[in-house]
């Protein structure tokens, strides 16, 4: 009989009973005979020129492993889409906390004595910390105008439908950076020499992003290179392309000293050295008709890449496809710019710039509606996107998108209508706290970018073992969200065996093939739609060699066939959609194979003596094709959710000189449980052709609607114009009383 | 952790008289650990600059809360769980229960004491506030004898206190008379507040703490007592503001009579946690709700 398919159901975590009981083993779990710890010495200022660098006397520096610019066997650049970025500063710094030198001893805490005496003289250059500063090129930091990356994406005749707009609404949004705060903090282990290469361990999303990166700075072949991932902390974009450095830095501390070498970043280092979220600011002009037709969008958006390139060009490229929301508008105009400061390099994060040009759209909304007197949810329900309407960038929407529906759930849900004027009529009597309700619509694409995936050219294999399991071989790694799950059941299911016969192996490249990145919203719909493939082709090649009737025991096949053939793998690789069409130079065309759909309701409460907001209630709607596994997948959305609200109502870096100066988790300040609202999560399930059993992305989604529902309920409650994220109690404070004056 | 512990150096004192003998002996040289909530942050950080230690934790003496009949005494070395599990303290000083409450998480309370977030003499600390609404008195010692100052003249400056080098706070007195006062007429009304403002519910540190008591006589405002921590170099006692306001009938006039007299009780400025002009609204927001 088969067994009860595990898709669907909330079947318990693989690695579950190991990370409780202690028995699962990360980075810092690990040591080596000989090790030595490692550290890293960065810079105290902005920018400038390396003139001298002095060790004071009061440790052994004899002992101490000391690696230079000068050390690099290979090429000295962080192999990413420029190679602009050094693993170490050779003479010139570029921004606040930039590794200069690495120091290794056995003895971790005169480390750190060792590294309070390293002194740098440095001749200090003017450097940029403000986007208005970068774009007005003074000075001149990066290429030839301090941008890294611009678009123009857009159709239809902009300034014609302005001409002839009866009414325009125009504004400016702005939003902040933030901490990925995973809570295993960046950590690596390497051993690296002539004989051996390079072995690294460690705590990461990617491994295939380490092992080129590792390649480049040792000069060595693929094949000599080793990337194993240790059980991982969480990530949320910040273990994405960071562990390429803090992987070389151990390594090449490793090779000169000729002993393993084992970096852990504490949370201080970890939070003031690392990549966050990019700032954002989007200029919005929208022309709309009197009955709330949008007529034309004009959108410009632009972020803040930090000192080097790393992937800002990408976080435009989807914050610039995501401007114009889940709307569909004849005349779009979207210009994207990623600009060069002396921050530290912003990077990767959890909605990868979809949160920041949602949140100026959403927000804007509410405000366009208001302007022509229509209730919030109206003017979204004129302009959603159908089925067969273009997106700004021309795709043909192929999903059987129903945002009515969404909205009309979550807008249900919350009780939205009967607060809304509820709050409205009480917030009229003095009192000290004020109500209110707000939403947002939005939609997020799920895997990489227009050809990404085509390039990416991902694999996955699985393979026969001889007792009778099958192994899912794949890069995709475990970082709390769940893959390890939901592979299990896509396995179990596409092969016709329980989960318990399903085995993932630990994600080494020397294993592996290469499944691609742990990025983007992929790891279900692209990697586990392969996986189900490549479960279908062992299928097929246990019944071609006769090893498998229809009716039967998979487990038993397996077995017989590893013991009178030997090893049995069967792979599925990354086949292009041909009915999608992706022009990169025009960037027009297919920008994702598919997208999750939501409405988010968020409730608030704003206390008036002092100013701090609190989020009573909170729905999320969303419609993200089948979902695997209930309970990991209402995680996501919780989880996500819970992130948002942190970025929106508390999460404030404090920039000082390009210096992150809050780098601790008491002054850096993130929602506890105790400040969050119960979440209300609603799935559609709408299946999706090319994903496993019909899923799609879900892991960014969330992080992009609330923000602006929070901001809308703000609004709302309060009567003031929430237009920059984080919305603190001190701008609110602000706000409240410039309106009361 | 980003300290080289070979650097340092402490030694455990096993009663009070061989702590105060090493403190008077080398004045300056070490300096009291009692829970080390607030030495262990530092150490981490590789922030720490002293070096020597001497260890308070199993002076038994200097632990308990003990009431008699005009007062309470609680020894230095109460932790805020001992705090927040004391009858008296949750009956009678309300206000020192709640900031024990809103003080870090379970694993601070159980080692946090009462005289070494004085020592510390962070103007953040939420626990001097309700001190000080109390009128509480603190008990130095040294081996040149004991001595006894109002909690209100302890603080001069920021981490400026009247503690001498060889000096220990070993414990901290509430009067209790007032609680006792009766002979209240119908009219009378009390009320005490405490307030942290800190953004978060949990594990934050205040941007503005407020504790105050007031007694209404027929909406006059008789006995008034206000002290605010996070917006000046110590915690401080609103006196300008209680004056204003005393023996006034509460309402909007004498409202913005406080609100102006508490500019020159406070002296907020802008930190990585807040700003100087938030600290003064909000301070002026929670002295309006006290009184209205």
């Amino acid at each position: 009989m088969p067994p009860v398919p595990a898709i669907g159901r909330a079947i318990p975590r693989r690695e579950g009973v190991a990370k409780v009981t202690g028995r699962a083993r990360y980075v810092d779990d690990l040591s080596l005979p000989g090790m030595l710890h490692g550290l890293t010495v960065r810079s105290p200022v902005p920018r400038g020129i390396i003139r001298a660098v002095h060790y004071g006397a009061g440790v052994p520096w004899d002992e101490i492993t000391v690696v230079t610019a000068a050390d690099i066997p290979g090429r000295n650049v962080v192999a990413l889409i420029l190679d602009d970025q050094p693993y170490l500063a050779a003479d010139r710094i570029n921004h606040a906390e930039e590794p200069i030198l690495l120091l290794a001893h056995a003895d971790k805490q005169l480390l750190e004595e060792a590294r309070r005496l390293v002194t740098f003289d440095i001749e200090p250059l003017p450097a940029v910390f403000t986007l208005d500063d970068a774009l007005s090129g003074a000075p001149i930091i990066w290429g030839e105008n301090n941008l890294f990356k611009s678009y123009f994406v857009g159709r239809g005749d902009v300034d014609a439908a302005f001409a002839d707009a009866p009414i325009v609404v125009e504004g400016v949004y702005e939003t902040g950076a933030q901490e990925q705060l995973y809570i295993e903090p960046n950590g690596m282990l390497a051993v690296a020499g002539d004989a051996s290469g390079v072995t690294v361990w460690g705590s990461m999303q990617c491994p295939y992003y380490i092992h080129k990166a590792i390649a480049g700075l040792f000069a060595m072949p693929l094949e000599r290179i080793r990337v194993v991932q240790m059980e991982t902390g969480g990530g949320f974009g910040g273990k994405e392309e960071y562990p390429s450095i803090i992987a070389g830095h151990a390594a090449l501390l490793a090779w000169k000293s000729g002993r393993p070498v084992k970096m852990i970043y504490d949370r201080a280092e970890d939070m003031v050295a690392t990549t966050k979220r990019h700032p954002s600011r989007t200029r919005h002009r929208t022309a709309v008709s009197r009955d709330g037709t949008l007529l034309g969008m004009d959108i410009d958006f632009m972020i803040d890449g930090g000192a080097y390139c790393t992937l800002s060009p990408v976080v435009l490229s989807r914050g610039t496809i995501h401007a114009s929301g889940p709307y569909f508008c004849p005349n779009i105009r979207i210009r994207g710019r990623a600009v060069a400061t002396n921050l530290p390099p912003h990077g990767a994060f959890r909605g990868f710039g979809a949160p920041q040009s949602i949140f100026a759209l959403e927000r804007h909304m509410d405000r366009v509606a208001a302007a022509i007197g229509l209730q919030p949810d109206e003017l979204r329900r004129r302009n959603f996107i159908r089925p067969g309407q273009v997106s700004a960038v021309g795709q043909v929407m192929a999903d059987r998108v129903d945002m009515d529906a969404i909205l009309d759930r979550a807008l249900d849900m919350a009780d939205y209508h009967q607060k809304r004027t509820r709050f409205a009529a009480a917030n009229v009597a003095a009192g000290r706290t004020r109500k209110g309700i707000g939403f947002a619509t939005f939609m997020h694409g799920a895997g990489f970018t227009g050809s990404g995936e085509d390039h990416l050219a991902s694999i996955v294999s699985v393979e026969a073992t001889a007792d009778g399991t099958v192994r899912v071989l794949s890069a995709s790694t475990e970082i709390g969200q769940g893959t390890n799950t939901i592979f299990s059941q896509i396995a179990a299911d596409a092969l016709g065996v329980d989960v318990e016969a399903i085995e993932i192996a630990q994600p080494d490249t020397a294993v592996v093939p290469n499944s691609g990145p742990t990025v983007a919203s992929r790891t279900c719909m692209v990697v586990g739609k392969l996986l189900e493939t490549a479960c279908r082709n062992l299928r097929a090649a246990l019944t071609d060699s006769g090893h498998l009737a229809s009716d039967g025991d998979l487990r038993q096949a397996c077995r017989a066939y590893v013991r009178e053939r030997g090893p049995l793998r069967a792979s599925a690789h990354y086949q292009p959609n041909e009915a999608a069409r992706w022009d990169d130079e025009r960037y027009q065309g297919d920008a994702y194979g598919s997208y999750a759909w939501a409405a988010y309701v968020a409730e608030v409460t704003v206390d008036l003596v002092t100013f701090e907001t609190r989020i009573d209630d909170f729905v999320a709607v969303q419609e993200v094709g089948r979902v695997i596994h209930p309970v990991l997948a209402t995680g996501q959305i919780e989880g996500g959710v819970a992130q948002a609200i942190g970025w929106a109502l508390y999460e404030d870096v404090v920039w000082r000189e390009g210096r992150m100066a809050n780098s601790q988790m008491t002054n850096y300040i993130m929602p506890t449980s105790v400040d969050l609202p119960p979440i209300r999560v609603h799935f559609e399930e709408v299946p999706y052709q090319h994903g496993p059993a019909g899923a799609k992305g879900i892991g960014e989604l969330p992080m992009d609607g609330p923000a602006p529902a929070i901001a809308n309920a703000i609004a709302h409650a309060t009567g003031v114009d929430v237009r920059r994220v984080p919305f603190t109690p001190e701008m609110l404070a602000h706000l409240v009383e410039a309106a009361g004056a | 952790m980003r300290s080289w512990l070979a650097q340092y150096e402490m030694r455990s004192a096993s009663d009070l008289g061989e702590a105060l003998d090493l403190l008077s002996r080398w004045p300056g040289e070490w300096t009291p650990f009692a829970g080390g909530t607030d030495l262990m942050v530092l150490l981490e950080a590789g922030k720490l600059p002293r070096r020597r230690f001497v260890d308070l934790w199993r002076i038994n003496e200097l632990r308990g809360i003990a009431a008699s009949a005009d007062s309470v005494r609680i020894g230095a070395l109460a932790t805020y769980t001992d705090l927040l599990t004391d009858p008296i303290i949750a009956a009678e000083f309300p206000l020192v229960a709640a900031a024990a409450r809103e003080t870090g998480a379970v694993a601070i309370q159980n080692r946090g004491t009462v005289g070494g977030n004085i020592a510390n003499a962070s103007p953040a600390a939420d626990l001097p506030p309700a001190l000080l609404v109390y009128g509480a008195a603190l008990e130095l010692a040294s081996s040149r004898g004991r001595r006894h100052v109002a909690y209100e003249s302890f603080h001069f400056g920021y981490k400026r206190m009247d503690l001498a080098a060889d000096e220990l706070i070993v414990g901290v007195t509430l009067p209790r008379e007032r609680r006792a006062q009766g002979e209240r007429g119908a009219g009378w009304q009390h009320r005490e507040t405490y307030r942290k403002v800190g953004t978060r519910r949990a594990q934050a540190i205040s941007k503005i703490c407020f504790a105050a008591s007031v007694d209404l006589d027929g909406g006059v405002v008789r006995d008034i007592r206000i002290a605010l921590g996070s917006v000046a170099p110590t915690v401080v006692r609103a006196r300008s503001a209680e004056e204003s306001v005393r023996n006034q009938p509460i309402g909007s006039q004498t409202i913005a009579a406080a609100r102006l007299a508490l500019r020159a009780d406070i002296s907020p400025i802008d930190d990585i946690r807040s700003t100087a002009d938030y600290r003064l609204r909000v301070a002026g927001n929670l002295l309006e709700e006290l009184l209205s």
